[in-house]
């Protein structure tokens, strides 16, 4: 027996992923080249603000590096490639458990000290640079060149001469990110993970083992951005610590979370719908400028927090349940 | 028989003692009061029995076990719940999923957890806003709410701290009620309390702090006619020559 709220909610959630998955499906009926990137770029950034929503919108510990779960995803694929000659498929299955390690080591340290929100957010930010500095002077780990990924047509290279595939792996992989964050927000997981957020103290008071749950999230967060970077390195062909590890990925994380509305099943996705496109049509509008997609972000990120902090998606999720925000 | 026992506690924030060898029994099955003016150190006292924070020295035991080092997590999980001074609703959760995050501590599954949070909401009679987002209920609703997530852990010791705070005076007289209903349901409880009629009307056993030590402990009406307690509520009466 559920009640009004409860039914309205879901409908217009449910309605609302139906709209996004019909745009998803369009994407690939365009003929031209351009129009595909574009929708690779979206899901890219979709997947990574899948990704920083587990961790910092359900469980609101916010991070500031999630460039670093995603180059580390895109490092252990390639370097795997390169020198082991181990598929990118298998690649990228390791890539993601080296993230979870790195991110429950990273969570186990700041919460044991009991660091919290801007505290915490700074020491991500600081892993993220450690990990560019440390992979851009380590000749073993291909150093400031990089890595070029040897162009080979086979599924089992994770390489397509079609972007077309390209384009529905990343969408499979969005999907799979969705559909684990609506199942889990409905289970004990989920309903546990808000609660740490609102309250940790209440919460660990009616029994919830907050750190536990705080480190399974940040491992589950951290697999999906290291899953985005693979996926990176194999379509782009090429990585390097300035690309993969740079803060400007760990904004990327944040940015469609922030738009579309952080902690709701639907946002970072709207997010992402929004903020590419724009970002296309300022990158050919102010051509010649770099950067300038950095400065749209600062605006859009200022602008939204000023005057709607829970975001395009998130707004509406709220008047439907009836909160003021 | 003693469910908890608090024995010699200390706790001293940075040299300030505000816990000062104070030691409590409290019965199992009864209701125990714990008075005391502000600042007296009560919910310093109650935040070490109930391992919000851990005591700088002293003992607490609960049936016949030392859980002075251990989580509130973990106590809770032992059957010591707890409410907050000033509640502390999941804001953006509903009423019914605030109650379940307690009923999953004791449940095995999805179903029974909810189960639980329905009967507890329905202990509290909150059960028709169950849908609301605990953001959206009124002070006196978001306490019932706290009282109902405590109770949905299925504790065997609940910890009250002032639960009548800001109530006006016809939901206290519905929190008495409540909290009548629940020790009656077999459950024992420790409750830190500001209001007099209230404390004398609800407890079995009362203490009485002041200045982080216990200054008084009886039966509430030879508390009440303790001249240290009135000293310390009202200060010294007048020496007229």
């Amino acid at each position: 027996m559920e009640g009004e709220i409860v039914v309205k909610t879901k409908r217009v959630e449910q309605g609302t992923l139906l709209i996004l998955l019909v745009i998803a499906l369009i994407f690939p009926l365009l003929s031209e080249r351009y129009m595909l990137s574009v929708g690779i770029s979206i899901l890219i950034m979709a997947l990574l603000g899948q990704s920083w929503n587990i961790m910092s919108g359900y469980a609101g510990q916010f991070s500031f590096g999630h460039a670093a779960f995603f180059g580390l995803g895109a490092y252990t694929s390639s370097i795997l490639y390169i020198d082991f000659n181990i598929s990118p498929w298998v690649g990228m299955i390791a890539g993601m458990c080296v993230a979870a390690l790195v991110g429950v080591l990273i969570g186990f340290l700041s919460f044991r000290y009991k660091l919290r929100g801007d505290f915490f957010a700074l020491v991500t930010l600081a892993f993220a640079e450690i990990l560019r500095v440390l992979f851009n002077n380590t000749k073993a780990l291909k150093g400031a060149t990089g890595i070029l990924i040897p162009y080979k047509d086979a599924w089992k290279e994770f390489q397509f001469a079609n972007d077309r595939i390209f384009y529905f792996i990343i969408l499979g992989m969005v999907i799979l990110a969705t559909l684990f964050i609506g199942v889990m927000s409905r289970r004990k997981f989920g309903i546990f993970l808000i609660a740490i957020k609102e309250n940790q103290e209440a919460a660990g008071s009616l029994g919830v083992p907050v750190l536990q749950y705080k480190l399974v999230a940040m491992a589950i967060s951290a697999a999906i951005a290291a899953m985005a970077g693979t996926f990176y390195a194999q379509y782009y062909g090429f990585i390097d610590p300035t690309v993969v590890f740079v803060s400007s990925i760990s904004v990327e994380a944040i940015v469609p979370c922030i738009i579309g509305g952080a902690g709701t099943l639907g946002g970072p996705l709207l997010g992402a719908l929004v903020i590419i496109p724009l970002q296309e049509l300022s990158n050919n509008l102010f051509e010649g400028i770099n950067g300038m997609n950095m400065i749209i972000y600062g605006v859009l990120i200022v602008l939204f927090v000023v005057f709607c902090r829970d975001g395009i998606y998130g707004t509406v999720i709220r008047r439907l349940k009836g909160a003021r925000s | 028989m003693e469910a908890l026992k608090a024995v010699d506690i200390c706790k001293s924030f940075r040299g300030n003692m505000a816990v000062n060898h104070a030691s409590m029994d409290v019965k199992a099955g009864e209701i125990t009061g714990l008075i005391g003016a502000n600042g007296a150190g009560k919910t310093t006292l109650f935040n070490c029995i109930s391992g919000y924070y851990p005591a700088t020295s002293g003992k607490v035991v609960y049936k016949g076990e030392e859980v002075q080092h251990k989580t509130a997590q973990h106590l809770c999980h032992m059957g010591i719940a707890r409410t907050f001074q000033i509640a502390k609703p999941f804001g953006m959760l509903s009423a019914l999923d605030n109650v379940a995050v307690g009923g999953y501590n004791k449940a095995k599954s999805r179903k029974e957890a909810y189960q639980i949070a329905e009967k507890s909401l329905e202990m509290v009679e909150l059960l028709d806003r169950k849908d609301n987002l605990a953001m959206l209920l009124n002070t006196g609703e978001q306490r019932r709410l706290e009282l109902a997530r405590a109770l949905a852990t299925q504790p065997e010791v609940l910890l009250l701290d002032e639960v009548m705070a800001g109530l006006t005076p016809t939901e206290s007289r519905e929190m008495i009620k409540l909290i009548k209903k629940v020790n009656n349901a077999g459950i024992t409880i420790l409750m830190i309390e500001h209001i007099m009629p209230v404390i004398m009307s609800l407890s079995n056993y009362v203490y009485v702090m002041e200045r982080g030590k216990m200054i008084a402990q009886g039966l509430p009406e030879e508390v009440a006619n303790n001249p240290k307690v009135i000293e310390s509520y009202l200060g010294k009466g007048l020496e007229v020559e």
